[in-house]
C-alpha cells in the first residue's frame, strides 16, 4: 500500500484500511471459532461448556455466511457481468434461522441437562455411558 | 302227543329257571322245590310216552318209518350270511339252522331212557338230598340236565344236538362240583369239563367238516346225500373216516373211553344221583347215542369202525381190571361203568347198533339202579363210602339189597336179567361180524371182561352186603364223616332209607329184571323150532340204521322186509332167492350162538363163584392173591397209571410246552419290540445328538463368533459420545485430506499467505 498524501481522515482512513478485515480474515476467524468450539466440544466434560462450545461452532458458521453475504453484495456487479446471479440476502436468512434453532437448541439442552442432573446428580460425560453396547 | 314234543325239553328247562330264579330269592322250601323239579320231568315222560305211542302205533306205519320231524323257529338264518359277505359267502349261503326236532325210533328210545330214568332219579333225590343246604340249586341242575339232554337226542340237526352236547357237560361240571366247599369236588368238575373239551374239539371239528362236505346239518339230510359215498375199506382213510374220526373222539370224551375216561371215576366226587343220572344212565351214553345216531357215517369208513371196537374192547378190559382193586363203592361202579360203555362202542364198531343201544338202555335201568342203591347205602351208613367199612348190611337195608340184587345180576348176566341179552348181544355180534376180519379176537376179550365183570360185582356185593360187620369197627376210630342229614344218630347203626328213596330202587330193580326180555335174540324161539322175530327192540331200531354192509340180510328173511327204508334195491330183490340159504345159515349160525350164550353164562357164574370164594369163603385170600400177583395188584389199584401219565406226564408236557411258548414269546416277540424300541431309542439319540451337537453348533457357533469377533469392534463403542464425535471429526478430516487435497492445501496455502500478507 501506498502511504503519506492527503489529510488526516485520509491518512486516518489509509491506516484504518491498512487493518480492514477482508473475507479471508473472517474466513480464518471463523476457522479459529469452529476449531475452538470443536476442540471443546471434543474435550470437555462439563456438559455446559460442551454447549458453550456448540455455540461457538453455530457462530463460526454464522460469521461464515455473513462474510460472504458481504462479499458478494460488495462484488455483485462484477459477478453480474460474469453472468454469475448471487443472492446476497441469503447469508443473513441462514443466520437468522440459526440463531433461532441455537436458542431453541440450548432450551431443549438445558432442559435434558437439568433432567439428566437430577437423576444421575451429575452433569459430567464421561459418567454418561448409556449408550455402551 | 307227537304236537306236543316240543313241550318235551321245555318243561324241565321252565323247572330250572322257577327253581333257578325265583328259588333262592323266595327261599322256596323242599317241598316246592321237588315238586316243580318232580312235575317238569313227569310232564316230560308223560309227552315222552304219548309221544311213543303214538309214533310206534300209526305215525311210523303212516310214513314208512320216516322220522316225525317238527321245526319251532329258524335259529340261524343262512341269508344273513349271505347278505353281509355277498359272493363270498360260498357254502355259507346255505348255512341255515333250524330249531327242530327229530322223533324217530332212536330219539324215542333215549327220550324214554332219559325221562324215565330221569323222573326215578329226581324222585330218590329228593330224599337222598333231604337237608342240604343247595337244594333248589341242586334240583335246578337236575332239571336244566334234563333239558339239555333231552336236546340231545331230539335235535333233528348236529348243532342242536352240540348245544345239548355242551349243556350237559355244563351240568356235569356243576353236578361234580355241587360240593364246591370240597377241594376234590372242584378238581373234578375242572378235570371232567377240560377233559371233555378235548374230546368236543374233535365233535366240533367233525360237525364243520360234516357241513363242508355235505352243505347242511339235518340228520336226515346227511342220511340222504351220504349214501351216495362209498364204503371206505380198511386203512382207506377218505372223507368218511375223517368225518367219523372227528365224532369218534367226541364220543371218547362224553362217553368216557380210553384215553379220556379218566374224568368218569373222579366224577364221582359229585352227589350219588347225579352220579347214577348223568355218569351211568343217560350223559355218557350220549357218544353211543351219537355213533349210532351217525352210523350212516361211521359205516361207510371200515377203518373206524375197527377203531371205534378195538377202542371199545381195550376200554371194557381196562377198565374192568382196575374196578377189581377199587375200594370206594363208587369207584367201582364209576369202572363199571366205563367197562359197560367200552361194550357198547364194541358193539358200535362191529356193527351192531341196535345191540349197542339195546345196552345202552338195559344199562341205563340197572345201573342206575346200582348206583342208587349206592346211594341209598351211603346214606344209610352216614356218607361213609368206603367198602371196608360196610358189610353185612343186608340185615339192615333189606330193599336196598334186594333191589341191588336185580343190578348185580343184571351186570353180571345172568339169563333172564336184563343185563344178559343186551350183552350177549354185543359179545355174539362181535363174535360173528363180517365187516373186518378178527372179531373172535375181540368177542375173547369181551368175554374175559364178562367175568371179571361178575367177579368184582360179586366183590361189591360180598364186601357191602354180605359177610362181617365191620362197620362198628371202623367207626370207632373217629373216621367219622360228617353226615349232612342231621338226623342226630348217636351211634353209626346203618338204617335203611325213606320210601322216596327205596321206591325208585323198586321200580327200576323190576326194570331191570324184565326189560331184558324185549331183546330177546331171534336164536331163542329157533330152538323151539319158530322163525318169529321176537326181537320187538331190533325190529324197532332197524329203520333208523343204514344197512351198508348188510348186517340184517340173514334177519330180513323173517322180519318184515319192509322195514328196510334204506336198504339198496338190490338187497330186496335178492331176499326172496337167497331167503333159503339165510334159513339154513340162521340154523347154522344159532349153534354157535347158544355155544356163545352158555359160555358167557358160565364164566359169569364162575364169575360169581370166585367172588364168593375169594371175599366170603376165604376173605384173607384177597390179601395172600394180591401179594402174589403184586405188580398186577399194583397197576390195577394205581388205575394203569394213566392217570399219572395224562396228569403229571402229559400235563407237564403240556406245561414245558406252553413255557417254551413263552420262551419264544420273552425272547422272540418281546425281544423283537424291545429291539425295536432299543433301535428308535438309538436313532433318536444320534438324532438327538446331531440335533445338539451340529444344529446348536452351529448356531452356537454364529453367536460366539459374533461375540468374540466383535471383542475388537466393541472396544470402538466406548458409550462416550465425544469419542465418536471425535472420530467423526477425525473422519471428516481425513475425507477432506483424501479427497479434497489440492484444496485444503489451496486452502492451508492461502490462509498462510494472507496471514503473512505474501
Amino acid at each position: 500500500m501506498q502511504a503519506g498524501g492527503g489529510g488526516f481522515f485520509q491518512r486516518m482512513q489509509d491506516y484504518l484500511k491498512r487493518f480492514e478485515p477482508n473475507l479471508v480474515n473472517f474466513m480464518m476467524l471463523s476457522f479459529l471459532l469452529f476449531i475452538i468450539g470443536v476442540a471443546g466440544v471434543l474435550s470437555r466434560r462439563n456438559i455446559i461448556i460442551i454447549f458453550m462450545s456448540i455455540e461457538l461452532i453455530l457462530n463460526a458458521v454464522n460469521i461464515n455466511l455473513i462474510a460472504f453475504s458481504r462479499y458478494l453484495q460488495a462484488n455483485e456487479l462484477v459477478l453480474r457481468q460474469r453472468g454469475i446471479m448471487v443472492n446476497p440476502i441469503a447469508g443473513p436468512v441462514f443466520t437468522i434461522f440459526i440463531i433461532v434453532v441455537a436458542a431453541a437448541e440450548a432450551a431443549v439442552g438445558l432442559g435434558i441437562v437439568i433432567s439428566l442432573f437430577r437423576n444421575r446428580e451429575t452433569i459430567a460425560v464421561d459418567e454418561i455411558d448409556l449408550l455402551k453396547w | 302227543m307227537l304236537k306236543l314234543v316240543w313241550l318235551i325239553p321245555l318243561s324241565p328247562l321252565i323247572g330250572f329257571a322257577i327253581n333257578f330264579l325265583l328259588g333262592r330269592r323266595l327261599k322256596l322250601g323242599e317241598g316246592v322245590v321237588k315238586l316243580v323239579a318232580c312235575a317238569s320231568v313227569f310232564i316230560s315222560l308223560v309227552i315222552t310216552l304219548g309221544a311213543f305211542y303214538e309214533y310206534g302205533w300209526s305215525y311210523a306205519a303212516e310214513h314208512n318209518n320216516a322220522p316225525y320231524l317238527t321245526t319251532l323257529f329258524t335259529w340261524l338264518p343262512g341269508g344273513l350270511a349271505h347278505q353281509t359277505l355277498g359272493r363270498s359267502a360260498g357254502a355259507l349261503a346255505e348255512f341255515k339252522i333250524t330249531w327242530g326236532y327229530q322223533i324217530d325210533q332212536l330219539s324215542l328210545v333215549m327220550m324214554f331212557v332219559v325221562t324215565f330214568v330221569g323222573f326215578l332219579i329226581h324222585v330218590f333225590a329228593t330224599g337222598y338230598m333231604q337237608g342240604d343246604k343247595g337244594y333248589y340249586r341242586f334240583f335246578s341242575y337236575l332239571n336244566l340236565f334234563m333239558f339239555m339232554m333231552l336236546l340231545l337226542v331230539m335235535g333233528s340237526n348236529f348243532l342242536i344236538m352240540f348245544i345239548g352236547w355242551e349243556g350237559v357237560g355244563l351240568c356235569s361240571y356243576l353236578l361234580i362240583g355241587y360240593y364246591f366247599d370240597r377241594k376234590e369236588a372242584g378238581d373234578a368238575s375242572k378235570k371232567a369239563f377240560i377233559v371233555n373239551r378235548i374230546g368236543d374239539f374233535g365233535f366240533a371239528l367233525a360237525i364243520m367238516g360234516v357241513f363242508a362236505v355235505f352243505g347242511s346239518l339235518e340228520f336226515t339230510k346227511v342220511r340222504e346225500l351220504a349214501g351216495a359215498y362209498p364204503i371206505e375199506g380198511l386203512w382207506q382213510f377218505g372223507l368218511m373216516s375223517w368225518l367219523a374220526l372227528g365224532l369218534f373222539i367226541g364220543a371218547t370224551g362224553k362217553s368216557a373211553q380210553i384215553p379220556l375216561y379218566i374224568w368218569l371215576p373222579d366224577a364221582m366226587a359229585g352227589p350219588t344221583p347225579v352220579s347214577a343220572l348223568i355218569h351211568a344212565a343217560t350223559m355218557v351214553t350220549a357218544g353211543v347215542f351219537m355213533v349210532t345216531r351217525t352210523n350212516f357215517i361211521f359205516q361207510r369208513s371200515v377203518t373206524m369202525m375197527l377203531i371205534v371196537a378195538l377202542i371199545g374192547c381195550l376200554t371194557a378190559f381196562v377198565a374192568a381190571t382196575i374196578g377189581i382193586t377199587q375200594t370206594d363203592i363208587k369207584k367201582v361202579l364209576a369202572y363199571s361203568t366205563v367197562s359197560q360203555l367200552g361194550y357198547m362202542f364194541l358193539g358200535a364198531g362191529v356193527g351192531a347198533f341196535i345191540a349197542a343201544i339195546f345196552h345202552v338202555f338195559t344199562h341205563a335201568f340197572f345201573k342206575a339202579l346200582l348206583f342208587l342203591g349206592s346211594g341209598s347205602v351211603i346214606h344209610g351208613m352216614h356218607h361213609e363210602q368206603e367198602m371196608p367199612k360196610m358189610g353185612g348190611l343186608a340185615k339192615y337195608m333189606p330193599t336196598t339189597y334186594k333191589t341191588m340184587l336185580a343190578g348185580w345180576l343184571a351186570i353180571c348176566g345172568i339169563i333172564p336179567f336184563a343185563g344178559f341179552w343186551s350183552k350177549d348181544e354185543i359179545l355174539w355180534r362181535s363174535f360173528s361180524t363180517g365187516i373186518f376180519a378178527g372179531g373172535k379176537l375181540l368177542w375173547i376179550v369181551g368175554f374175559i371182561t364178562a367175568g371179571m365183570t361178575a367177579f368184582y360185582m360179586t366183590r361189591l356185593m360180598a364186601l357191602t352186603f354180605w359177610g362181617e360187620e365191620r362197620f362198628r369197627k371202623a367207626h370207632g376210630d373217629g373216621d367219622h364223616h360228617d353226615s349232612s342229614h342231621g338226623s342226630g344218630h348217636g351211634t353209626v347203626e346203618p338204617h335203611e332209607s325213606p320210601r322216596s328213596m327205596t321206591t325208585p330202587l323198586i321200580v327200576l330193580a323190576v326194570f331191570s329184571v324184565f326189560i331184558g326180555l324185549i331183546g330177546i335174540p331171534r336164536a331163542f324161539p329157533a330152538l323151539v323150532g319158530s322163525h318169529a322175530n321176537i326181537n320187538i327192540f331190533e325190529r324197532w331200531l332197524e329203520p333208523v340204521i343204514d344197512d351198508v354192509h348188510h348186517l340184517h340180510s340173514a334177519e330180513a328173511t323173517v322180519g318184515s322186509a319192509s322195514a328196510h327204508q334204506h336198504s339198496e334195491s338190490s338187497t330186496a330183490a335178492a331176499v326172496p332167492a337167497e331167503g333159503a340159504n339165510h334159513a339154513a345159515e340162521a340154523e347154522a349160525v344159532s349153534g354157535s350162538e347158544y355155544l356163545l350164550m352158555i359160555l358167557s353164562l358160565g364164566i359169569a357164574i364162575g364169575g360169581i363163584m370166585l367172588g364168593r370164594f375169594f371175599y366170603l369163603k376165604n376173605p384173607d385170600l384177597p390179601r395172600i392173591w394180591a401179594e402174589r400177583l403184586r405188580p398186577l395188584y399194583t397197576l390195577s389199584f394205581n388205575k394203569w397209571y394213566w392217570d399219572y401219565l395224562l396228569d403229571v406226564k402229559a400235563v407237564e408236557a403240556g406245561k414245558e410246552f406252553n413255557r417254551g411258548l413263552w420262551r419264544v414269546d420273552a425272547l422272540a416277540v418281546d425281544g423283537g419290540v424291545n429291539g425295536s424300541s432299543w433301535l428308535t431309542r438309538l436313532a433318536a439319540t444320534i438324532s438327538g445328538a446331531w440335533d445338539k451337537y451340529v444344529v446348536d453348533g452351529l448356531v452356537n457357533a454364529s453367536g460366539w463368533g459374533a461375540r468374540f469377533g466383535s471383542i475388537a469392534l466393541r472396544a470402538v463403542q466406548t458409550g462416550f459420545w465425544q469419542n465418536y464425535a471425535l472420530l467423526f471429526t477425525v473422519g471428516l478430516f481425513l475425507c477432506l485430506f483424501l479427497y479434497e487435497r489440492s484444496a485444503l492445501l489451496e486452502l492451508v496455502r492461502g490462509l498462510y499467505r494472507a496471514a503473512t500478507g505474501k
